[in-house]
C-alpha cells in the first residue's frame, strides 16, 4: 500500500514538473530554462533561444555570424576561421580551436566570462605567441594577460593598432586643427517640397496645428513625404490601411541602413530577435526611472513629426541613460563643443554629441559616389573601444591621445573631463622599432 | 600514391576552376574521373602550374610594371589603407584564405626561410626539410606527413624571384631577415597539401 502511494506522488510529481515546464517553455517568460547569466552582449535576445541555439542542440556557428560575420569582416579580422583550418596549423588548433566562435565565447558562464566575453583564461595568446620576445626585444618580460588588456593589441580589430599605422600617426597633437566630423547627407527626395496645404490625411484624421506645424519644418517636408508616405502601412491583403503609430518596418522603406543598423544594436535587437521591443525596465545599465515603461523603435530618439536629429543625438540619449558617463557628458568639453554649434557659434560638425562617438557618420565612396550615413548600431564601434579611434576619434585628436584616452577607465567615465592619467606606449615601441632598422 | 581517384579527379577540376575562374566564379562541375586517375603528385603539380603562373603575372605585369618601372601606383601591405596593390605575397595568400573557405580538399601556403611574416616560417619537419631542399636545388620536394591526426601529401615548390618588385621589397623590409637576395633566386616555397581519403 505505501508503495502504491509512493508511485502516485511520484507520477503527480512528474507531471507536475513535466506541465510547469512544457508552460515555462512555451510562455515568453523561459527563464527557467538559462543555463547561468547570460553576458551583456546578448542578455536582451536571451528569451528567444533560438536565436542561437537548435531544439536539444548546441549552439549554431551560423548564429553567431549572421549577427557577427559583418562586422568581423569590416574589422579586418587578425584571426579569421580560415587561418585555422590551415593544416600546418593543426597543433595551434589542440591549443586554442579558434575554428568556432564558442572555443573563446561560451555563453551562460559569469564565473568564468572575461572582457569581451571571452571565457578563456586571459594569456590565451601565448598559445602561438609565445616566441613574441626574440622578434620584438620590446616585448620580452611582458606577461600573456596584458596583450589584449593594456589597449596595445585585440584579438579581431587591430584597425588602429597595426604596428604601421602607429609609424604613420607618431607625433600627432592631442586635437587637430580643425577638428570636426563629416556633414551629414540628406536622403533621396521622394518627390518635391510640400507645404501645410497639401497634407493627405484621411478624413477622419484630426491633424492638430502642431503636428501640421512641426512636419512642415522637417526634413520630411521638405523631401515630398506626406501623412500618407508613413501613416498608409501595408495590408496583408495588399492593400494600405491608416496606422496611428507607424513602426520601423515603415521607417525602413526610405532609410534602409539606419533602421538594419537599429535592429542590429541593443536598441532593436529584440524586435529583430521576434521579441517585444526593448526598454529600459529590462537593461542592466543605469537608466531613469520615469523611463522605464517606454519601448524603443525609431521614434523614440526621433520623435515623430518633430524628426529633430539635434534632439535625437543628445537630449533622447539622456531622457534614459543614467550611468556616470552619461551623467557627466553636459560637463564636458565635448558638451561645450555641441553646444558652441548648436548655438551657431561654431561650425558645422565640431560639436560632439553622444551620437557623434557612439552613433557615427560613416563615409562610403563606391564607383566616385560619396556617401554619408549615420550608423545606428551603437554597438558597431563600442567594445574593445579602439574600435572608436579609427572613425570617431582621430576625426579631432591624435592616435597617441586617443589611445591613452580610451585605456583610462576613470576619464572615460568622466566623459573625458580632464587627460589621460596614464601612456600607452605602443606607438613609442614601434617608432623606435622603425628607426633601429 | 594512388588515392581515392574518383574524389581527387573531381577536386581537381573544382580546385583547378577555383583557383584560374576570373571575376571569383565558383565551379560546379562534375567531371568523370580521367582513365587511370590522378594521382596527388599529379594534382598538386597542376594546381601549382596556375598557381606560379597567376603569380609570376601578377607580380610581372601588375606590380612591378605599375610599381617599378611606370611608377602609377605603389603595393602596399596596408593597401586598403594605402589605396595601393596588395603586395604579390598578399595576392597569394588571399587567394589561399579564399580557396580554404571554399573547400578543405587541399590547402596552400607560401613560407620561407627568411619570411617577412614570422608566421610563414616552416614549423612542420616537412616544410623544414621541404624550404631547405628547393633552395639547395630549384625543383619540387614531395612528402608525406600526419598534422592533427590526419595523412597529408605534401609538395614543396621552390618560389623565385622573378621581378625587380621581389628583391627590392623582401631586402629593404624591416621585418625581413635578408638583404642580398638576387633575381633568380628561391626566394621562399609554395607548400600544397591534399589530404589521404576523407
Amino acid at each position: 500500500m505505501k508503495k502504491l502511494r509512493l508511485w502516485i506522488y511520484w507520477g503527480v510529481l512528474s507531471f507536475l514538473m513535466t506541465a510547469f515546464f512544457t508552460y515555462r517553455l512555451r510562455t515568453e517568460d523561459s527563464t527557467v530554462f538559462l543555463p547561468g547569466e547570460t553576458t551583456s552582449g546578448h542578455y536582451q535576445i536571451e528569451m528567444s533561444c533560438e536565436s542561437c541555439h537548435t531544439p536539444f542542440g548546441g549552439v549554431r556557428e551560423q548564429a553567431c555570424l549572421d549577427c557577427h560575420a559583418e562586422e568581423l569582416k569590416a574589422a579586418d579580422d587578425s584571426h579569421p576561421k580560415k587561418k585555422f583550418t590551415d593544416p600546418r596549423n593543426a597543433d595551434r588548433v589542440t591549443h586554442l580551436d579558434a575554428r568556432k566562435c564558442v572555443a573563446c565565447h561560451v555563453e551562460h558562464r559569469p564565473a568564468m566570462t572575461n572582457a569581451m566575453g571571452v571565457t578563456l583564461p586571459e594569456d590565451y595568446c601565448f598559445h602561438c605567441h609565445a616566441e613574441v620576445g626574440g622578434d620584438r626585444p620590446s616585448h620580452r618580460g611582458m606577461a600573456f594577460n596584458t596583450c589584449a588588456s593594456a589597449g596595445c593589441h585585440n584579438f579581431h580589430d587591430n584597425r588602429a593598432l597595426y604596428e604601421d599605422f602607429l609609424v604613420a600617426h607618431e607625433g600627432e597633437p592631442a586635437i587637430r586643427d580643425l577638428p570636426a566630423v563629416v556633414s551629414r547627407m540628406p536622403a533621396a527626395p521622394l518627390g518635391p517640397p510640400l507645404t501645410t496645404l497639401q497634407l493627405d490625411a484621411p478624413a477622419g484624421v484630426a491633424v492638430t496645428s502642431s503636428v501640421r506645424d512641426e512636419w512642415a519644418s522637417t526634413a520630411h517636408a521638405r523631401a515630398g513625404v506626406n501623412c500618407t508616405g508613413c501613416h498608409d502601412v501595408n495590408t496583408e491583403g495588399g492593400g494600405k490601411q491608416w496606422a496611428g503609430h507607424p513602426t520601423h518596418e515603415v521607417c525602413v522603406s526610405c532609410h534602409e541602413s539606419q533602421v538594419a543598423g537599429f535592429l542590429a544594436g541593443k536598441h532593436g535587437i529584440r524586435l529583430a530577435a521576434g521579441l517585444p521591443a526593448m526598454s529600459p525596465a529590462l537593461a542592466r545599465l543605469p537608466m531613469r526611472p520615469e523611463a522605464h515603461s517606454r519601448a524603443l523603435g525609431c521614434g523614440s530618439c526621433h520623435v515623430p513629426h518633430q524628426f529633430d536629429t539635434r534632439h535625437a543625438a543628445v537630449d533622447a540619449c539622456l531622457e534614459c541613460h543614467a550611468d556616470t558617463h552619461s551623467k557627466s557628458y553636459k560637463a564636458s568639453s565635448h558638451f561645450a563643443l555641441w553646444q558652441a554649434e548648436t548655438e551657431g557659434r561654431a561650425a558645422l560638425g565640431s560639436g560632439v554629441s553622444c551620437a557623434t562617438c557612439h552613433l557615427p557618420r560613416e563615409t562610403t565612396e563606391t564607383g566616385g559616389a560619396r556617401s554619408v550615413r549615420v550608423q545606428h548600431n551603437q554597438n558597431w564601434n563600442l567594445r574593445p573601444n579602439e574600435k572608436m579611434i579609427r572613425d570617431v576619434c582621430l576625426s579631432c585628436h591624435g592616435l597617441a591621445f586617443s589611445i591613452d584616452a580610451l585605456a583610462d577607465q576613470a576619464l572615460i567615465e568622466a566623459n573625458f573631463r580632464g587627460r589621460p592619467s596614464r601612456h600607452i606606449e605602443s606607438i613609442d615601441m614601434a617608432a623606435r622599432r622603425v628607426s633601429k632598422n | 600514391m594512388k588515392v581515392s581517384n574518383t574524389i581527387f579527379a573531381a577536386s581537381f577540376a573544382a580546385a583547378l576552376a577555383v583557383i584560374s575562374a576570373c571575376g571569383g566564379a565558383t565551379s560546379t562541375a562534375k567531371t568523370e574521373p580521367a582513365a587511370g586517375g590522378i594521382s596527388p603528385q599529379q594534382m598538386a603539380d597542376a594546381l601549382h602550374a596556375v598557381m606560379e603562373s597567376d603569380r609570376t603575372v601578377y607580380t610581372r605585369n601588375v606590380v612591378n610594371r605599375l610599381q617599378n618601372t611606370e611608377k602609377v601606383i605603389k603595393a602596399s601591405e596596408h593597401w586598403q589603407d594605402d589605396k595601393a596593390l596588395p603586395l604579390p605575397a598578399q595576392m597569394f595568400r588571399m587567394g589561399a584564405e579564399m580557396v580554404a573557405e571554399k573547400t578543405d580538399a587541399f590547402s596552400y601556403s607560401l613560407l620561407s626561410l627568411w619570411p617577412v611574416n614570422k608566421q610563414n616560417a616552416p614549423k612542420t619537419d616537412v616544410e623544414k626539410a621541404g624550404l631547405e631542399a628547393i633552395v639547395k636545388e630549384a625543383r619540387p620536394y614531395y612528402s608525406e606527413e600526419v598534422l592533427g591526426g590526419k595523412r597529408y601529401f605534401t609538395a614543396v615548390y621552390p618560389d623565385i624571384a622573378v621581378a625587380e618588385a621581389c628583391i627590392a621589397c623582401h631586402n629593404a623590409h624591416k621585418d625581413s631577415p635578408r638583404s642580398d637576395f638576387e633575381l633568380g633566386e628561391t626566394m621562399g616555397g609554395v607548400v600544397i597539401r591534399i589530404p589521404f581519403g576523407s
